[in-house]
Order: C-alpha cells, then structure tokens, then sequence
C-alpha cells in the first residue's frame, strides 16, 4: 500500500506544484524518487510530528496541499491537538498519512501498533478518515483524499501487500465497496485485513453459506445505507477491522444500527480487543491470535452464526 | 490615532472586556497591549477592508488567552466596528475567550493552547519563501508558553530553514499563571537560548514603543535568520495594582476595582 500511495501521489505532485510531501524523518528508500523529483514540493522535517502538524497547517493556509507522512501512531497521537485545533478547526487541506497501521510492524512492539488511531480520528469534527483494502484501493483513496478539500487520515499498511481487487474499482469516499451480494452474512473490513476477509469468504461459502462482503474503505463520512439496507435483509453482520473493536468499525456498524428500527440483524464485531499486545510475532502471527486470520474469522462467523439461529 | 492612543485603547477595551465577561486574563493583555498597538498601528502592512489581501503581513498570537486585546486592536483598526467587542465572552458570540478565526475578520489563526503559534507562523512562512513573496510572519508569545516542548521543535526548523520572514515576539512578563516563570520552569538564560538555536535575537523594553518600532522592522531580505524580539514587559501594565501580581493571570475586574482600573487608564 505504502509504494501504491507513493506512486499515486508522485502522478499529483506532478500535476500541481502546490502539493507537498512532509515526513518525520521516516520512509527510509520509498520517498527517495519522490523527493529527488520534486526537490521543491518535498521537505523531511526531522523527527518533531507536533511541529510538522503545524507547519502543515500554516501552508495549507497559505494555498497548499500537505501531504504529512510517518509510521504508526506518530502522525496521528503524537501530534492530536495540533491535529484537532490547527488542522481541523481551520479546515486546513492537510492529508495525515500514517503507513504501517493495525498489526504491520507486530514485532516491532506496542509504540508501532497503531490500533485505536481510527477510533480516535474518527472523532474529530471535519476529518475524513480512509483506510484502504488493498494497493489498488490505496491508489484510489490517495487520489480521492486530494481531490477532497480539507482535512483528511489515510490510514495504510506497509509495502509488500497483496493485490485484492482484480478488476477496476469505483472508489468514492464515504461509499462501501459492495464485493459480494449474499443473504445470510455481510462481512464488512476495514483496511488491510480485507485479503484474509475475501479468504474467509471463499471458506464460508464453501461451507454452504450465502455470503455478502464489503469493503468500507471509508470510516468517516460513513456509509450507513449500505448497514441500513443489510440490516433489512440479511440476520448476521460481522464486521472484521485490525484496529480495537472500541471506536472503529465496529463501534461505527453498531452506532447505525443502534438508531435503526426494525432491523433483521445481528452484529458481531471482530477486532482487537482493550488489552496491549505484548507478544512478538509478525503481522499473520499476531493476526492468528488475536483472532483475524483467515481461520479464525471463519470459525467466529461460523459460531455467530449458529448462535443466532 | 499614534500608537500610544492605540495601546490607551486596547487597555481600556480589556479592561471593559474582562469585565463584562466577567473573564480572566486582563493582565497578560495589559503586558502585550504596547506590542500590539505599534504591530497594528505602525509595523503591519495591512488593508483591514481587505482582510485576506494576499500581500499583507500575517500576524500570529499564539499566546491565546490574551485575545480580547486583538480583537480590540482589530476594531479600532476598523476590521470591525468597536461597539462588536461588547459581544466578547457572552452566549451566542463569535468572540471566545481564546482567539478564534471563525467570523471575525483579521484573525489569521485560532489558538488557546499554548504552543501551537510558531509552528504554524513557520508554515506560513515556509509557504511564502516557495512562492516567492515577501510578506512577513510575527508571532507573538507569550513567556510561559515557552515551556512547551513544541515550540523547540519550530525553533529549530525555522533556524535551519532560515526563515529571515519569521519574526518571534516574547510577551516576557516573567509571570506565568500560577507563579514567576523563574519560581515554575526558568527560561534563563533565554537570550542565549534564541541566539544558540540560530536565531536573530534582540531585547526591548515592550512598552517603549520607539524601541518596540525598531526592534519590529524587520527586512527578511537583508536578515538570512529567523528573528526573536524579546520584549521585557511588566505583566497588568497601566494598572498600579494589577502590575506584577499572579493573581491578576485570572482575577476578573469587578466593582470597585473595575473602577478603580478605569480611572487609572483614564488618568494616564
């Protein structure tokens, strides 16, 4: 995803000199074609995520488009209230890019796992918040989030993904990607999780089950007639996020369905749970035991399922 | 209106202000009143008919619990007609206690929490040396304000980016809310700090405003530095009891010391 949004936002600054790419010293290799291209549109402000978040904020102001680039937590929680008060409350057009988010850099430790970010920027009033599924939706979110005035979070993975989406995709922000109809189960994901969901999916359906699959690439603005309609129709949603169930997907999925009357449906949310993860383990590693490998999203499903019946 | 009448003013619109709102912060105006009225009366190029004049020098206040004194400045400046500021702190207004942006025009950013003005201020700046333009970029501060690890981080940027169109103004009263800032977190020997991270670094008495003009006119040309402007202030300026009392950080002036401060003011 890092390399697709890179690619994708090379193609912009080339169009419109008045995008700029800040990092906080991070992105070792990947923005060193970007940064030899555009000398001018390209600054590495050293390791100071609060001040980057404000200078983003003064050129943003002065007619820019910032792109603001760093890992994990840093771009975000490091730097939330010149997030909240400088970038929001001025509605400046600031693009927060965090790269390696949910479990990506599991062995890293719990400062890299960023795993309550999208709970917390989904909060912030003028904030669009966009995880993408795959490398193709993260070329798409990055060319929607600049086409998009004001502020945005775009919440990606490391490089090395795969590629879920084989044919062409219809990306719009604040619109699920529909993947797959069914009548028994909708699977919603969030973010890079959505290659073990497509797998799961496979599985289940094998096993006999009608299953739907969404990718809600976009947390805020929501797209609550996609739940709504779901809701009318098929008696279990599971949402499916490498983010705490607290604040993310879930909570958004559930929000909506709480306001809703006459629903047929069920929810269960998969996701991290409250506690830190202190265990080493790579990503699929981590994945497996909190419960988001393709397995165990399948056997989650399979038990949410027969305890609704 | 010569910058002396204009600080006379600011003073008795914050008094009036605090008063009405039944509001804190009246002495860290008093303390920056004289640098705001040489700014906008003397130093700023500015069109307040025209507020977003794309040439104008920005001014930044990011010390900002003290925007009742902008919001005073800008209205005898004519952004907006003076009888608007006995709006401030009461339901239904635009004028918050902490500077806001939002309808009030001449207010280029929003702030209250405290470190948060230079970065910005250095953003703009940065954004100007791109385009070629030669506007400048104050921010005033205030001295507490410096405690917070922030603003460090955009002293460095803008001493390594040497941004010569950034001018720091320090409001430094040396009282901060609860204390002396000597007795809370010394900033000493602040001088040498500005000057060690790169920056173009002078002192001012802040209520001399011949010394406040040339210390303020700043030509990013001739300048290859950022500029700091360490004011010496007294914080409740114009108020014999309020001048260099902690307790006047929050004390709303009310009854007899309202009148007691408007008579001063009046008398001066």
């Amino acid at each position: 995803m890092r390399d697709h949004f890179v690619e994708a936002l090379y193609k912009v600054a080339n169009l419109d000199q008045n995008v700029l790419l800040m990092t906080g010293d991070l992105g070792f290799g990947v923005l060193s074609k970007f940064s030899k291209k555009f000398s001018s549109q390209y600054l590495n402000v050293g390791i100071a995520e609060q001040n980057m978040a404000g200078l983003a904020t003064g050129m943003a102001l002065e007619g820019k488009t910032v792109f603001i680039y760093s890992i994990a937590n840093f771009p975000t929680l490091r730097c939330l209230e010149q997030i909240r008060n400088d970038i929001c409350y001025h509605k400046a057009n600031v693009k927060i890019v965090a790269i390696g988010c949910g479990l990506s850099y599991g062995a890293l430790g719990i400062s890299h796992h960023a795993t309550e970010d999208m709970a917390i920027m989904r909060s912030l009033p003028e904030m669009t918040v966009v995880a993408p599924g795959d490398t193709v939706e993260a070329a798409a979110a990055t060319y929607a989030v600049y086409e998009k005035p004001g502020p945005s979070y775009l919440r990606l993975g490391r490089g090395g993904e795969p590629k879920v989406h084989e044919k062409g995709i219809s990306f719009e922000i604040g619109k699920a990607i529909r993947l797959f109809e069914g009548n028994d189960i909708l699977l919603i994901s969030t973010g890079g999780i959505l290659k073990n969901v497509v797998e799961a999916r496979k599985l289940l359906c094998q096993k006999g089950f009608s299953v739907a699959l969404y990718s809600m690439h976009t947390l805020k603005p929501f797209d609550r007639v996609a739940v709504e309609e779901a809701a009318q129709r098929v008696p279990l949603i599971v949402t499916i996020e490498e983010h705490s169930i607290t604040g993310g997907l879930g909570s958004a999925v559930s929000e909506v369905l709480a306001e809703l009357s006459g629903k047929k449906t069920r929810l269960k949310r998969l996701g991290l749970g409250s506690g830190f993860s202190s265990i080493v383990g790579d990503q699929e590693y981590l994945r497996n035991i909190y419960g988001l490998s393709v397995h165990k999203i399948v056997e989650a499903v399979e038990e949410a399922y027969q305890a609704q019946v | 209106m010569t910058s002396s009448e204009l600080a006379l003013k600011i003073r008795k619109h914050a008094l009036e202000m605090t008063h009405l709102g039944q509001s804190s912060h009246v002495a860290s105006i008093l303390s920056m009143a004289d640098i705001l009225a040489v700014l906008y009366g003397q130093v700023l190029e500015k069109r307040p008919k025209e507020p977003k004049w794309p040439k104008r020098d920005r001014f930044i206040l990011s010390k900002g619990h003290a925007g009742a004194g902008v919001y005073a400045a800008l209205a005898e400046t004519g952004y907006f007609p003076p009888e608007d500021l006995k709006n401030y702190y009461s339901n239904g207004s635009k004028f918050s206690g902490h500077i806001s942006h939002i309808g009030i025009p001449g207010v280029e950013l929003s702030t209250g929490s405290l470190g948060h003005g230079l970065s910005v201020g250095a953003g703009m700046a940065f954004a100007a040396r791109l385009d070629s333009k030669k506007h400048r970029h104050f921010v005033l501060m205030s001295d507490g304000e410096c405690d917070e690890g922030s603003n460090w981080e955009a002293i460095l940027f803008a001493s390594h980016h040497k941004l010569s169109n950034l001018i720091a103004i320090i409001d430094y009263n040396k009282i901060q809310s609860l204390d002396t800032v000597g007795k809370t977190l010394n900033l000493e020997p602040f001088v040498d700090k500005w000057r060690a991270f790169g920056w173009n670094t002078t002192e001012v008495d802040g209520h001399d405003h011949e010394a406040l003009v040339q210390g303020l006119e700043i030509d990013p040309v001739k300048n290859i530095q950022p500029s700091c402007i360490i004011a010496h202030t007294t914080k409740g300026k114009g108020v014999s009891f309020m001048e260099n009392s902690v307790l006047w950080h929050y004390r709303s002036p009310q009854g007899e010391e309202y009148e007691n401060a408007m008579n001063e003011l009046n008398q001066s």
